[in-house]
Order: C-alpha cells, then structure tokens, then sequence
C-alpha cells in the first residue's frame, strides 16, 4: 500500500483511480475468496458424510471409550469418556515432551561445550556422539532403545533388583512409591517457602552484588532453606512420608511407583536424540563469541570456568535461543513416534485408537492438528519471550 | 501419515464422489482390477508368500470376487492395512473392498458409512499364554499384563472381560500385528490376546512355537467379514452374493475337481448356481458363469478354507462353527434362486 505519511491529500476523483480505495477492495476480495473456499469445504464434507451417513460432530468426547490406557497421569478406566482419553493422551505427551526439553537442554549444552573442550579425548567423544545420534533414523534409536536395550531385560520373576527397594525388568523400573500421611502438608509447604525464599535471596543478592560488588553466602543460606528446614519439619510432624514397597505377587509387582519401558524408551531416543542438535547449536553460538571476549575474561584474571559463564554463555544465548526452540518444537513433534512403540501419547491414543472406534477422521484429525498446534505455538511464544529478554540492549 | 492423506482426500475429494457418486462396480470394471484391503501378514488370512504373491482366505475372497467379475483372479491389487488405517481407507475410497479379518459389530456397521455384507468366518476372541506360566484358566489371568493390536474389538473385549470378572489387568497396545506379538515373545506381556484364529496364525511366527499354549476360553463372538462403503446397493450385493455363493457351491458338491462334471448337471439348483439355467449372475451386474468363473479360479468356501487355515495348511484349526449348518456348523448362506 501506499505510504502517505507526509500527509499529502490523494487527488480528489473517482474511486476506481485512488489507489487506497483499489489496493482495500482488492484485500476484501481475496478475504471473501479465502472464506468462501474454505466454506465449501467445510460444506461439502458435511453435505457429503450426511450422505454417507458417516457420524459427525463432537458428540463422541462424552461415550464411552471402553479401551485400556497403559499409562495415565489422571484418573482413567475403560468407563471413562473419549473426552477423558483425550485429556490422558495429551498429559502424556506434555509429560515426555516437557521432561524431554529439560534434560536434552541439559545433555546437550553439556555436549556443546565438551565438543570445545582443549581436552582432545572429551571434544573427540563429544564429537562422535553428535555425528551418531544426528545422522540416525530415530525411529530407528526409538526401536534401538525399546527391543534391543529394554526388550533384554529379564521378566518379573527374575528382576535386577536394587536393594530390595528398586526393581528393573521388562515391565519397567518400579520404584518405592511415596505414601502421604497427615502432616506432610506441612513439610511440603516449608519445602516449596524455602525454594521461593531462596530464589527471592538468590535475586536480592545479586542486585546487591551488582551494585556494592559484596558477595553474599547464598549458597549456604539455600541449602538451610531447602534441606535443612523441611528436614525439621519432618521429623517434628512425626515421619509423615513413608515409601511403599513394590513386592512380587502374581504375575508382577504390586505396589511402588512404576515407569514403563515404552515411556523410558521414547524418552531416552528423544533426549539423545536432540541432545546432538542442540549440541551443535551451542558449539556455534559460543564460536559465534568473539575471541577477544575470552581474552579480554583472562586478563581480567577471571578462571576459565567464570569465564564461560559469565561471559560466553550470555552473549551465545543471543544465537542459541532461536534455533533452539525450533528443536523445542522438534522434540515435541517427533513425540508423536511413540505409536511406533506403543506408548500412550496424544496421537496413539486420540487419532489413532479413538478415531479407529468412532470412524469421524476429520473431527479428529483437524482436532489433532489444532492441538499440536497449539503446543507449538505456546512453546514458541515462550522462547520468544525469553529470547527478547536476552537480545541485545542498546544503551 | 497415511491416515491424513485419507482424511485429506475424504474432505476435499467429496465433491467429485458426491456429484457422480458412480457405481463401484462398474469403475471397478473399467479400471479392470479390484483393490481390496488386507490385514498386514496374518497367515491363513492374507499374507504374501515367499514369492510375494498374497494368499489366505481374507486373499481369496477378493480373488473369487476378481474372478466372477474378470473371470481372472489375479485382477485384484492389495492394499495391506493396520487394524487402526483400515476403516479410513474404504470411506475414503482409497479401496472398494476390505476384507481384513473385520468384525462386524452394530457399531461399525452404522457410524462409519460402511455395510458389512456377509460373514466368511466366525471367530471368538481368546488368550495365549506361555506353558510355564501354569496357567489353565482365563479366570486365573488376574494382575496379568496383556498385550493386543490397537483399534481393534479385541481392545475393548479385554477390557469388558476383565472388568466384568472383577480382575486387574493392564493392557499395552500396539499399532500392527507385528508389534504386539513381538513385544509378547520379548516378554512385555504375559498374555497375547486376539481372535482364536489369528492366536494360532501369529503362534507360528514365535520362535519356540510349543512354549506357547491357546487358552480354550473363548469370551467373544467375533464374525469376521468384507465390509463395503454405504450408498451402492449393487456392489453391496456384488460383494454379500459372491460369499454366499462360495458357501451354496460347497453344499451342492461343487468343487474346482468336478466342475466340468457339474456344468453338465441337470440338478436344478446346480443349474442355477453354474448360470447353466436363468440370468441370475446379470441380475447382479455380472455374468450368468460368474459362480463357475470363481470355483474355476478359487474354489468353493470349503476349499478355501482348506488350503489356507484348515488341515490343507500349516495352521490346522478345525472348522468348528464355521462348518456347513448341515454339518453342525452354523454356516449358512441363503439360496440361490
């Protein structure tokens, strides 16, 4: 369109020759022609499932599912609805995307900097591993890490057992699980005051830091706060939390907390997986740091530990966070292979089983493509929000 | 991804199957093969041979419908589906046929757009366990983990049975047939539970086939049949009368050995059958031989089920109720007249 900021009038004449009035006619056009197309669509497939008398509409999120759920972070059982199976699909999906993003951060920044290392054995290890995982399928890892690692493992009966406390064994690692008895309310309340109290001293600290150049023990005081306090109030409420014991009964073990195979498969395939990518992306946006920058740390008489970060990280996160969310992105995306392995996620459960029982493939498949969606976009509005927070400021 | 691409060509393709809504068995004729929907590898159902051809009775159906229409039983392509994909593919068009060990249900047979037509085997849905687990009893399986394919009545059979029985189960599923039986040989689950007949079809794919038993409890019905989409009444027709007339052959005696035999028959309702008498075949949109044609090619429904899951083959399951009603089964089909 036409800029006319100078506040120059358009000659006065007909509308057809004022190129405002052309250039908003031809925009209102093309809208009507976008909504019309896809109004067609939408009619047509309706005129034309009615026809076929192919159910349609949302209905099916209240009947009855009638289908078991390997895992599930809520409440759930065959008599629960479609709408309820959707719900655990989606928690189980977030679950392993969420942890997944965390440690492959976690992995891969680790990888990134060992790739740089002066140390020859470490940046060689480093280095072999991103070329491993970047440039194998990860179906493939995904199957790798789901029949040949935990596929071996030996049945219930003749599980690896650690201690008597942990189980490991083709079904999966069952853990003690934590039972709550009155008063442990209040030992999760100091925990979660000393984690907030100590963020808050963290941050008033480092202010005062900034501005009076004083170091204060923050370190010490959060350790107190965390471990220290809740550890009191444990014990004072008499023990409340005491752990469960899985024991072997029947055909497995009953009781204690258990993750299955297909989750730590899916998980571990996603983690390495991205790991290697992000690997990279933290290679180069510490190279992209001028060399100087390090030299200018050193003379300062900083060690190389300081100096990485506090001054090499922060500059390289200007690179790093955009392509990072991307593989953010990626990881979530790529969770949608745990079909491969049977893993309860979002697309096994609601457009694989639930669309194969009700039949309506395009309710389910549009809202399959919105919910991914919606991820998507939440995760990059995040990214981009913490990125703007660690662009550059002009002063 | 499969899936999607059929969901995208059942919405923006609509408009084309609308307007002509064209009737399936004459584009099946002028594109001169059937494309049929069959399960991934289920031996004695549809699975390819060591030379890629695909057999089974799932297979042979198909044939016999390629044959009545072409007189020529390799006129059929096969479209090997998941239990999951399978419904998606016939609304959508992508075949004109499934016959993929379907059970027909009220369910299916009303929501989907789809008609099942006719039954070619009835099945019951049971357990297979490992011998040295001792169990004797699918009431004994309480705690069990059991593995099964997704999208499947089974699914949700299982869950019925065990909640019914007040038992605690837990179930992991998978995408296809291979899978699941996979993940019950590495010991994920104790329990492979799927039809009868698809527990002995997958039992020879184990390693140690004789550690496995099937467990005698049976806790469903499951009749097994092609399925067509809603709105074409004759290939609707085409599909149910090319079954029912692979079942009226085996009554009559009329086998792919004797049919030259038979052509010259002066039974009256062996005429009919043969098209040696009466228009029936054109009535349905085909040749007066089409009943010839297919035992010519394929046999009648008792030799099929012979060479492909009876003593003929290396499943060996006995005919059980899928022997003739005459011969205390409950396999009927109604007249050919």
């Amino acid at each position: 369109m036409v800029d006319r900021r100078d506040g120059a009038r358009p000659p006065a004449g007909s509308l057809v020759n004022d190129p405002r009035a052309r250039a908003i006619a031809v925009q209102l056009l093309l809208i009507a022609a976008v909504v019309a197309v896809g109004w067609s669509f939408v009619q047509n497939a309706r005129v034309n499932l009615e026809a076929r008398g192919i159910a349609t509409g949302f209905g099916f999120f209240e009947q009855t599912a009638g289908f078991g759920i390997t895992q599930s972070l809520i409440e759930y059982s065959e008599t629960s609805s479609y709408g309820r199976a959707f719900l655990v699909g989606l928690l189980n999906t977030m679950l392993v995307s969420g942890i997944g993003v965390v440690l492959a951060t976690v992995l891969g920044f680790a990888v990134g900097i060992a790739r740089l290392s002066s140390n020859f054995l470490l940046a060689r290890i480093a280095g072999a591993y991103v070329e491993l995982v970047r440039n194998l399928p990860l179906l493939f890892q995904i199957f790798f890490w789901y029949i040949a690692v935990l596929g071996t493992l030996p049945g219930p009966r003749q599980s690896l057992s650690f201690f008597g406390i942990a189980y490991l064994n083709n079904r999966g690692v069952i853990l003690p699980e934590p039972n709550f008895a009155e008063g442990a309310g209040l030992v999760g309340i100091v925990l979660l005051a000393g984690v907030a109290l100590s963020i808050a001293v963290h941050i008033w600290a480092r202010r005062r830091q900034a501005a009076t150049g004083k170091l204060f023990p923050r370190g010490r005081l959060a350790l107190i706060l965390i471990l220290g306090f809740p550890l009191v109030a444990f014990f004072a409420t008499g023990a409340p939390i005491s752990f469960g014991y899985p024991e072997l009964r029947g055909f497995n073990f009953v009781g204690g907390f258990r993750v299955i195979p297909e989750f730590a498969a899916l998980l571990v395939a996603l983690v390495t997986y991205t790991a290697g990518f992000i690997a990279e992306i933290v290679r180069a946006g510490i190279l992209a740091v001028a060399r100087g920058q390090t030299e200018a740390a050193y003379s300062l008489g900083l060690r190389p530990g300081p100096t990485l970060r506090l001054v090499v990280v922060p500059q390289a996160l200007r690179v790093i966070v955009p392509p990072l969310t991307s593989q953010y992105l990626n990881l979530t995306k790529n969770s949608s292979l745990a079909a491969g392995i049977g893993y309860p996620d979002f697309f096994y459960v609601f457009a694989g089983t639930t669309l194969n029982q009700t039949g309506q493939a395009i309710e389910i498949i549009a809202i399959t493509m919105a919910v991914y969606l919606v991820i998507s976009l939440v995760t990059s509005g995040l990214m981009n929000w913490y990125n703007r927070r660690k662009a550059l400021v002009e002063r | 991804m499969k899936r999607v691409l059929s969901t995208l060509v059942l919405v923006a393709g609509v408009g084309a199957f609308s307007a002509a809504h064209a009737a399936v068995l004459d584009q099946v004729k002028a594109k001169g093969f059937v494309q049929c929907g069959v399960s991934q590898g289920l031996p004695g159902f549809s699975s390819p041979d060591d030379k890629g051809a695909w057999t089974g009775l799932d297979v042979d159906i198909c044939r016999a419908l390629a044959a009545a229409i072409f007189d020529d039983p390799e006129k059929v392509k096969f479209t090997p589906l998941s239990a999951k994909d399978r419904f998606t593919a016939l609304q959508s068009g992508e075949i004109d046929v499934l016959s993929r060990n379907t059970t027909w249900t009220l369910d299916r047979d009303t929501k989907m757009g789809l008609n099942f037509t006719a039954v070619t085997y009835y099945d019951g849905q049971g357990f297979m366990v490992k011998k040295a687990l001792k169990v004797n009893s699918a009431l004994e399986l309480s705690g069990a983990t059991v593995c099964t394919q997704t999208g499947t009545t089974t699914e949700l059979n299982v869950a019925d049975f065990f909640r019914a029985n007040k038992m605690k189960y837990e179930v992991v599923a998978f995408a296809t047939a291979d899978e699941t039986i996979k993940a019950y040989e590495a010991g994920r689950c104790d329990v492979f539970t799927s039809d009868v007949s698809q527990l002995y079809a997958q039992r020879l794919k184990l390693a140690k086939a004789d550690d496995h038993m099937i467990l005698r409890d049976v806790i469903s019905k499951e009749p097994l049949g092609p399925m067509v989409r809603h709105g074409d009444d004759q290939w609707f027709d085409v599909v149910k009368w090319t079954v029912f007339a692979l079942v009226n052959a085996e009554e009559l005696g009329v086998t792919t050995k004797n049919l030259a035999e038979m052509m010259k028959s002066t039974n009256p309702e062996v005429k009919r059958l043969l098209g040696t008498e009466g228009a029936l075949g054109q009535a349905l949109g085909l040749t007066n031989d089409w009943v010839a044609r297919m035992i010519k090619r394929v046999g009648n429904y008792g030799e099929i089920y012979d060479r492909n899951v009876g003593p003929g083959s290396r499943l060996n399951i006995e005919r059980g109720l899928n022997k003739l009603w005459s011969k205390g089964g409950i396999m009927y089909a109604p007249p050919i007249r």
